[in-house]
């Protein structure tokens, strides 16, 4: 168990440790226990790392480097309330799904990668989603949007602002 | 061979059915039955010997012989084995394994259990892409069905077969589809592929004996299972007598088609169908009433087939024989003659650089180089002497000319050297007119910033 963890809360702890016996190395709870602290904290902080490690045996060296091979994962500050994936990859470019994602990025005042001042999204430019038979498209939480077009993309906008605002 | 016009789709059979996904729907088509059946019937060995006579190759890519893999595994292995179940699909363009999970989990866990079996695995884990949080829901509620019905877990129906499946949630990174970047990554480590040999069947998870299978070719293990050797052989393009080396490609694929048609779509056809027949008969033809200008056969790291080879069949010889790397994943995009190659190539470089591990030189430096290359060129900066180094970049990268771990970077030289071997004249054409006092330059010049990239 960990000396006073000061992240990572009991609750996290018990989901990491249930996850235990599917696997036949703790080291093998690597990604498992980031995308439990990550789903909760929108990001990994430095301290999370060290306890994950403390948690799974590991140097805190390997938990960092894990996280960090993975861009997913945040890890100075959170990313917005919702993290939005615009697909540029080829099908999706093709019928313009950079184009959704200048404009979405433009209409929020941000560039892709970051996020807006008040916190509540976050868009990123993705690679293939598999999805692309409903190009132009976006992952939004665990929401698909489909066949994108500028009014939908304000529309989705609009809708997170009012929720989150 | 069966004809396109009169195939039943058998692996999307339950898209359209209400409540398809269930575990009611699917024993009411039959599933489940043949597993056990098979349980009582049948040794392992035996499985493995029906899967490697139906001449199933496998789905993910690479088309290997299925049953010829399982049997590269050390023959009275104390254990564990494990079965890991390839649902990264990030290619490009692909996105049939999707389909396969949430319309019908039930057939790729029959064919997870029956695979398992063949394998003496008794764990399975099922490395499922971040992106798919409706699989991954599709997926849980199915396993859970399974353990009540008593069709997972401990001495499965008296058997004396156990077998637990999990599944393991990737990051959003590509490389982790490649079989062993997956292994390191379920490690718990960063996803750099292994040196092969050993292969993963002789050292693989945690550095026991591993099989990876992609997911459709779990479901196709499921059909074999149901409706036999026969059945499968009289689908698809069969082996060429006068080529020993040549396994045939038997059996249904799931072509997924986008980009410029009227109607995208996973489509289930009997291997070696056209991409031109895709298109029309299933694509309702290029968008706007436009001509295709090029069409990928399977995954944006199989380069291009211009409009004239487009009646090349898509079995897993055909591809090839029009210089493209293979069927891949046999994701088919459209592209219109509205489209810049320029851009497209671009496309594909910014894709590759950005996914490369970074782990081999050739690799990591050839990728970015080549978009820094194309990022200069769209910029009106190109020269034509760019299109050789372009070249001798992809020629100099991948497992291919040997000097890289993975396939990533075959995958991001075929399409900068099969695009410009085919339109050369395009991109001739594009550097002179948008850079024409410089195109002559033979001198480096410096690359821009990029800022487009990550
Ligand atoms: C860069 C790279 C990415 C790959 N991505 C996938 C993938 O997403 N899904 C997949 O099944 N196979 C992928 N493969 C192929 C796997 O390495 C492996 O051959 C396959 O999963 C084996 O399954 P199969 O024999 O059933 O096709 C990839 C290969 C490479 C080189
Ligand atoms: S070829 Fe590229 S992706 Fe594959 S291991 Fe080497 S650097 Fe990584
Ligand atoms: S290319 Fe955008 S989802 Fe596949």
């Amino acid at each position: 168990m960990i000396a006073n963890p000061r992240i990572l809360t009991d609750g996290m702890v018990a989901r990491i440790e249930s996850l235990a016996s599917r696997y036949p190395t703790k080291q093998a709870l690597t990604l498992p226990a980031l995308h439990i602290v990550h789903d909760e904290l929108r990001h990994v902080p430095l301290e999370a790392v060290v306890e994950i490690a403390n948690l799974l045996d590991l140097a805190p060296a390997e938990v960092q480097d894990t996280l960090t091979f993975y861009q997913f994962f945040y890890q100075e500050k959170p990313h917005g309330k919702v993290r939005a994936f615009v697909c540029r990859s080829i099908s999706c470019a093709l019928r313009g799904g950079e184009q959704v994602l200048d404009h979405l990025c433009k209409k929020a005042g941000i560039n892709p990668g970051e996020t807006t001042s008040d916190g509540t999204i976050t868009i990123e430019a993705a690679e293939c989603l598999g999805a692309c038979d409903f190009a132009p498209c976006m992952l939004a939480g665990s929401d698909l949007h489909k066949d994108l077009t500028h009014e939908k993309a304000d529309a989705f906008l609009e809708s997170v602002r009012r929720q989150n605002g | 061979m069966k004809s396109f016009h009169t195939f039943r789709p058998v692996l999307l059979e339950a898209a359209g059915i209400e409540d398809g996904f269930s575990i009611e729907s699917y024993r009411s088509r039959g599933g489940y039955a043949p597993l056990e059946k098979l349980l009582v019937e049948k040794k392992p060995a035996e499985v493995v010997e029906l899967v490697k006579s139906s001449g199933l190759r496998g789905r993910g890519g690479a088309g290997f012989m299925t049953g010829l893999k399982w049997t590269f595994l050390p023959k009275d292995h104390p254990g564990p084995i494990y079965l890991c179940v390839n649902a990264d699909e990030s290619e490009p363009g692909t996105f049939n394994n999707r389909i396969l999970m949430e319309d019908d989990p039930h057939q790729v866990l029959e064919g997870i259990i029956i695979s398992a079996y063949a394998t003496r695995a008794s764990t399975a884990y099922i490395y499922l892409r971040y992106e798919y949080p409706k699989s991954w829901d599709a997926l849980q509620k199915a396993i859970d069905e399974a353990y009540e019905a008593g069709l997972l877990g401990d001495n499965i129906h008296g058997s004396g077969f156990s077998l637990n499946i999990y599944l393991h949630r990737g990051a959003a990174a590509y490389i982790c589809g490649e079989e062993t970047g997956l292994i390191e990554s379920l490690e718990g480590k960063r996803a750099w592929p292994r040196i092969k040999p050993p292969f993963p069947a002789i050292e693989g998870a945690f550095r026991k004996p591993t099989v990876v299978n992609n997911i459709e070719t779990m479901a196709c293990v499921a059909q074999i299972a149901r409706r036999g050797i026969e059945w499968f052989q009289s689908i698809g393009i069969p082996a060429d007598p006068n080529n020993p080396r040549d396994p045939g490609s038997y059996g249904p694929k799931l072509y997924c088609l986008s980009g410029h048609v009227e109607k995208p779509g996973c489509y289930e056809a009997p291997l070696g169908i056209t991409a031109r027949e895709l298109i029309e008969h299933f694509g309702d033809g290029v968008w706007k009433g436009r001509r295709a200008k090029a069409v990928i056969p399977g995954g944006i790291s199989m380069g291009l087939m211009t409009e004239d080879e487009l009646d090349t069949p898509l079995d897993f010889a055909g591809p090839g024989t029009v210089g493209c790397l293979g069927l891949g994943t046999a994701a088919v995009v459209v592209i219109d003659d509205t489209v810049s190659i320029v851009d497209f190539l671009h496309n594909s470089c910014r894709f590759f650089a950005h996914e490369s591990c970074g782990q081999c030189t050739p690799c990591r430096e050839g990728t970015s180089w080549s978009l820094r290359m194309l990022e200069r060129i769209r910029a009106g900066k190109g020269r034509l002497r760019d299109l050789d180094l372009l070249t001798e970049i992809g020629d100099t990268m991948g497992m291919m000319p040997g000097s890289t771990i993975c396939g990533l970077a075959d995958g991001a030289a075929w399409p900068i050297k099969n695009s410009i071997t085919k339109f050369r004249n395009e991109f001739e054409d594009y550097i002179k007119q948008t850079n024409p006092t410089g195109y002559m330059e033979t001198d480096p010049v410096p690359a821009l910033p990029i800022v487009t990239t990550h």
